[in-house]
């Protein structure tokens, strides 16, 4: 007992020690740790300027959904290491060797959680927008897609976990944010503290930015609230909603999975 | 261009198809430390998720489990063991088990727990024991969720696997680790592109099983619920 508390107490020693260097910008753990946020959130938002447009013109010609999906979970089955030294001869080592293949893996969630999104918008709901005399454009941007935001952030959620915890592996190119800090200050010198503090900050960092989206989504969707205290329905269909449009993402299989509320994402390597 | 007719040349030179550095001898390795750790996890994840599915006992335990895992990087965790564990086959394999058994575990849980509640009573009503509704249906109901749990474990067992060679042990990662020490593009890509070829093959595998595991039943009503 007393050594582990001892060896914590020196994990946590050394990353109070190496924080930051004044004067030495690119030294320490918080320019790793800022650097791995840039790739991570960099990732998330370029998935999600993709997803939105593809979902929106996968729900309006149907046809064009299966094929794109398909070819998605192909992408998906590359495994992320492969695909960070494959982009090497394109993108050197710039940030983008790290974003494109992080991105391109986002989508495999955002898409269908984009397409199940604008799907379920209750006929009632499309139909009283069009009597109102809403245009369609006005009718997608002020109804439609704000009915979607809770299954489009349950996508985000577990795209956003998933990229923060594999941009570590784009270390092994030169990349990597805390992946640095655990292959080169901890791996290469033998030495387990820098690891233990990359990977708790990982996590760490993963379960901030959930909740930030938690956070986001309640302020996008004031009225999920209002129902809440009105009665406690409208919550919980969300929330069953969202986790089925979120299994059903996680299926990793074109359409037509069994779907099963709960949580079963795939996880990338 | 150039790139793409230098990986050809390197895949059509036959030094690279014999001997113990060759591609076969590379695959073989690979492919050995990736089976010996989906078993163990199979072993490990599969019984533990249909206790925990049937009993419905530790349901939050395994869905918390699977948060923090998806959380948790790859490389820490395995570079974490082989410090603690030392260089060898074993730490590579304990990692490749730490990395799939969650994936495994929580579908083979959210598998058994998603059998329509229905089809439980009915079984219940024939007289089936608590042993038997988990074997001849629980099971069965749920063979496609564990399926995909076990191709998305291999598909990450098969890419972790490559780090291995960081740690001194084999497989195809040897390509991307020696490619890198020699400044050898062409010898990285080249790796790459094994693994990606047997991630595919991996995915195209499981695909082979769901047609044979899953009930004829099964996969009818999957496609009618498109």
């Amino acid at each position: 007992m007393g050594g582990a508390w001892e060896w914590a107490v020196g994990v946590l020693d050394w990353g109070v020690a190496n924080w930051s260097y004044p004067g030495e910008p690119d030294r320490g753990i918080l320019p790793r740790l800022t650097e791995h946020m840039r790739l991570a959130y960099l990732s998330i938002l370029i998935g999600l300027a993709v997803a939105v447009p593809l979902g929106l013109a996968c729900v309006r010609w149907k046809a064009l959904y299966p094929p794109v999906l398909t070819g998605v979970n192909v992408l998906y089955a590359v495994p992320s290491i492969a695909l960070f030294f494959l982009m090497l001869p394109y993108t050197g080592f710039s940030d983008w060797t790290a974003v494109v293949p992080l991105a391109l893996y986002t989508l495999v969630i955002l898409l269908p959680n984009v397409v199940d999104g604008l799907r379920q918008v209750p006929e009632h709901v499309r139909q009283a927008a069009v009597a109102m005399g809403f245009s369609p454009l006005r009718r997608l941007v002020f109804v439609e897609m704000p009915v979607a935001v809770p299954v489009v952030i349950a996508g985000l959620r577990v795209a956003s976990v998933a990229t923060i915890s594999m941009v570590s592996v784009a270390s092994l190119v030169g990349l990597g944010g805390l992946g640095q800090l655990i292959l080169s200050e901890g791996f290469r010198r033998q030495f387990d503290a820098p690891i233990v503090v990359g990977v708790l900050l990982t996590v760490l960092l993963a379960f901030v930015t959930d909740a930030l989206l938690v956070l986001a989504q309640r302020g996008l969707t004031p009225w999920a609230r209002r129902d809440d205290r009105r009665s406690g329905r409208g919550r919980r269909a969300v929330a069953r909603a969202s986790a089925g449009a979120a299994a059903r993402a996680g299926s990793g299989t074109p359409a037509g999975e069994r779907t099963t509320p709960g949580e079963r994402q795939p996880w990338t390597s | 261009m150039d790139i793409l007719n230098e990986l050809v040349a390197w895949f059509a030179d036959p030094a690279q198809w014999t001997g113990s550095a060759g591609i076969p001898a590379r695959m073989a390795e690979h492919v050995y430390f990736c089976l010996l750790g989906l078993l163990i996890s199979a072993v490990i994840a599969v019984p533990l998720g249909l206790l925990t599915g049937h009993t419905g006992v530790g349901g939050f335990l395994t869905a918390s489990l699977a948060n923090f895992a998806r959380a948790l990087p790859t490389i820490g965790v395995l570079f974490l063991i082989v410090l603690a564990a030392g260089i060898g086959l074993v730490p590579v394999v304990c990692a490749l088990v730490a990395l799939a058994v969650p994936p495994i575990l929580v579908n083979t849980h959210e598998g058994v727990r998603g059998v329509e509640p229905r089809l439980r009573d009915a079984a219940f009503g024939m007289g089936m024991r608590g042993r038997e509704v988990l074997f001849k249906l629980e099971l069965p109901v749920a063979a496609p969720l564990i399926l995909i749990g076990m191709r998305t474990a291999a598909v990450q067992v098969v890419a972790t696997a490559t780090i291995a060679a960081y740690v001194g042990v084999g497989g195809l990662g040897r390509y991307i680790v020696d490619g890198q020490a020699r400044q050898d593009l062409t010898m990285m890509l080249g790796g790459s592109v094994l693994v990606v070829l047997l991630a595919v093959l991996t995915t195209l595998l499981f695909a082979g099983l769901r047609l044979l595991l899953v009930a004829p039943g099964l996969r009818a009503e999957a496609a009618s619920a498109r």
